[in-house]
């Protein structure tokens, strides 16, 4: 490929781009650290006055990172990646498909390391030995008739040369996956009540109702606390209902969410009411049902002829613990007046037979929701970075050449090696490979 | 013994070896260096000891996890990570200078675990954002990138000291370290390696915030501050291809990289708020 070297082209190739990018992007970063994003304009009015904020305006700092501006930049940066690596690509390629059994003696005779033996062997025996040799040692050699001589070439992961290649194009993955998931995805968030039942949840961006597709009930929300107080668990029971049809049913807790039909659903927040669920049965009949009680409001079982409420309560302490002090009638005799601890069940003695009751806050739980069909782009993109680094970094392209030749009816070798890195790890590689080739006793080797 | 004790012996050990090493360094006594090396390797072992201990106090207590989940933890487990990191490049590289610019952070780290008001070494239970597989994965590869670079900002000070020595005295203060290229290979393998973990580090953050929040990148200031450490070591990586941007710029990359990431540990989480809050008890 020729190489269309106008100073256009070079200046996007260049290095001195990349580190400009670096350096802008990082400073440039700083300030959206340091001023609150995406708060309302009145909040950079008073914290900064008038001045600033218009100065804030203009540059869209209150959304930074989604600016003109810090989006040109991170185009120019991925402008600089795919052309420094179409600028270097080629030579690449030529170096890790190059033809080694063509690179010429005079070559040979000057890298580093290398050595120089004889043998009193006749050089074909020489030849069909130090292939065997170098195949034993895990070198497996090709050869190729030269200059009167043989030619002995093995290489050892030439293609490690792309890995810095890879984590140019891991970069491009990764912001194709960003760009996929801003074109294509959604994100937002709902708060829900329990026993429930939300088809839509709220845009982020717009506040606008944004159809599910499903449904999606809320079945109970739990809230646990470690003795200390700090909260252990949040977790909320969810449902998804499609055509009328419950089709998955999952508990969520704040690192393990609920996917379905590219919707995930993670825990995010809840809210606590001045609300109880009672249950109340009949242990009689077994009758059972369930009411959603407020403080100081009457409620009426009907069916049953059962009147009850909330008449009194102490609130929930920093445990979630409280208590409600209940007021029943069923009619006959006097009404009973009780105390609900928490959670647990109480059992009421009537004149007809006894009556259970059992009691839950009612909360409602924060669902963040996201739809996100770039992510799996970003992850392969960031899987790709890291076996990229490790290749770049620690593993190198080497190679080992023997030339076995005629001088005044003697045989000769000479062994020359190269690495694109790690010379000295390389250099210990290709020592053990001559010690190889000087203790076959066939050879009998000595050096010139 | 219990962990809070191991830990305390664990900073005396540290101060005592950065004093053995500086005095190696200083005083030029070399035969002192084997001693530094095997207190440095007491040290690290109590440190394990100490962080093995706390791990198996928090499940004695009922409430099980890594100790890697507030400043006072992860302060202890940057001081091991340097360490350890360090013995290594001492024996790959069989040069104990090095000890004189490296093991003193492990000792700051521990010093000021143990002694600052503000963060207690009480085994408190995990945060619901805290209870997940990735909160090892994600502290480990951070903290290894964050010892690398430790000892590479050690590493480049020592470059910038080199520089200043002429070579008038063969028997110097200077002349003890080794020459300018060396320790420019040193500094440059050492970024390297932090770098992989960093980006490690970034990525393992990405990924768990994805499974917790749904979003992989929200530039909140922790996120955006490793990034721009990123950006710092990728600038370190590229200057070696640039003419005029040799040893002495990236020695000061080194530095700047390392405040970078002080900056992005420590400083993000009293200066600025945002989502990754619980590093600051």
């Amino acid at each position: 490929m020729k190489k269309n070297k106008n100073t256009f082209w070079e200046f996007f190739a260049s290095v001195k781009l990349a580190l400009f990018c670096f350096f802008t992007l990082a400073i440039a970063s700083i300030v959206g650290t340091i001023i609150p994003q995406n708060e309302a304009p009145s909040f950079y009015l008073q914290k900064y006055g008038v001045k600033a904020a218009e100065v804030f305006r203009l540059l869209n700092i209150p959304d930074m990172y989604n600016s003109w501006w810090f989006v040109s930049l991170l185009s120019l940066f991925s402008i600089n990646l795919i052309v420094c690596s179409i600028d270097r690509l080629p030579t690449v390629w030529k170096m890790v498909t190059m033809d080694n059994l063509a690179t010429k003696v005079g070559r040979l005779e000057k890298m580093t390391p290398r050595q120089q033996f004889g043998s009193p062997k006749p050089m074909q025996e020489v030849v069909a030995e130090v292939e065997q040799t170098l195949s034993d040692a895990g070198w497996k050699p090709s050869r190729r008739e030269r200059d009167g001589g043989t030619l002995l070439f093995s290489q050892k992961t030439p293609w490690v040369r792309f890995g810095v290649y890879i984590v140019h194009l891991s970069i491009l993955v990764i912001f194709a996956g960003a760009i996929i998931g801003t074109l294509f995805g959604a994100k937002g968030s709902i708060m829900v009540r329990e026993k429930s039942i939300v088809p839509y949840y709220y845009d982020r961006g717009s506040q606008m109702q944004v159809p599910l597709g499903f449904d999606l009930r809320v079945n109970d929300f739990s809230l646990t606390y470690y003795d200390t107080g700090a909260p252990k668990e949040f977790r909320s029971d969810l449902t998804v209902i499609e055509n009328g049809q419950e089709v998955l049913n999952k508990s969520i807790v704040v690192n393990d969410p609920l996917n379905y039909k590219g919707f995930t659903f993670y825990q995010s927040s809840y809210q606590a009411y001045d609300e109880y669920w009672i249950t109340v049965q009949n242990q009689n009949s077994g009758e059972r049902k369930t009411f959603l009680a407020r403080p100081g409001t009457e409620i009426k079982w009907r069916e049953a002829g059962v009147t009850l409420g909330i008449v009194n309560l102490m609130q929930p302490d920093r445990w979630g613990r409280y208590r409600l002090k209940i007021w029943f009638s069923d009619g006959k005799g006097e009404p009973s007046v009780f105390w609900l601890d928490g959670e647990t069940l109480v059992s009421v003695e009537r004149l007809d037979g006894a009556f259970a009751f059992k009691s839950e806050q009612l909360f409602a739980t924060g669902l963040q929701i996201a739809k996100d069909p770039g992510v799996w782009p970003v992850y392969i993109g960031c899987t790709m970075m890291l076996l990229g680094l490790i290749i770049a970094f620690f593993l190198s392209h080497k190679r080992v050449w023997v030339y076995i030749y005629d001088e005044e009816n003697k045989t000769k070798l000479l062994v020359a090696g190269s690495a694109n890195k790690n010379k000295v790890g390389f250099e210990s590689m290709y020592d053990t490979l001559v010690e190889k080739l000087e203790e076959n006793e066939t050879l009998q080797l000595s050096k010139v | 013994m219990d962990s809070s004790k191991l830990l305390g012996i664990t900073t005396f050990i540290y101060m005592f070896s950065s004093v053995i090493y500086l005095g190696m360094f200083i005083f030029r006594v070399k035969k002192i260096g084997l001693l530094a090396t095997v207190v440095t390797i007491i040290g690290l072992l109590v440190n394990t000891a100490g962080i093995g201990m706390r791990w198996l106090e928090s499940y004695q207590m009922g409430i099980g996890h890594a100790p890697l989940s507030n400043m006072y933890e992860s302060l202890v487990f940057f001081a091991w990570s340097i360490v350890l990191l360090y013995i290594i490049i001492e024996f790959v590289y069989k040069n104990k200078i090095i000890g004189a610019f490296a093991v003193p952070f492990a000792f700051a780290s521990m010093a000021y675990a143990s002694l600052s008001p503000e963060f207690s070494d009480r085994i408190n239970p995990l945060v619901p954002a805290l209870q997940s597989n990735w909160l090892i994965a994600h502290v480990f590869t951070c903290f290894i990138g964050y010892a690398a670079f430790a000892v590479a900002c050690g590493t480049g000070i020592m470059y910038l000291v080199k520089l200043r020595d002429k070579g008038e005295s063969p028997d110097g203060l200077l002349s003890t370290l080794p020459p300018l290229k060396v320790i420019d290979d040193i500094t440059h393998k050492i970024i390297l390696f932090g770098f992989i973990w960093l980006s490690a580090g970034i990525i393992s953050g990405a990924v768990w915030a994805n499974s917790a929040w749904g979003t992989y990148w929200s530039w909140d200031p922790k996120e955006t501050w490793s990034l721009i450490t990123w950006f710092i070591y990728a600038s370190a990586l590229h200057a070696r291809f640039t003419r005029g941007w040799g040893g002495k710029r990236i020695a000061w990359i080194s530095i700047i990289g390392f405040l970078a990431v002080i900056f992005t540990y420590y400083g993000v989480n009293f200066l600025l708020s945002g989502l990754h809050s619980y590093g600051a008890s």
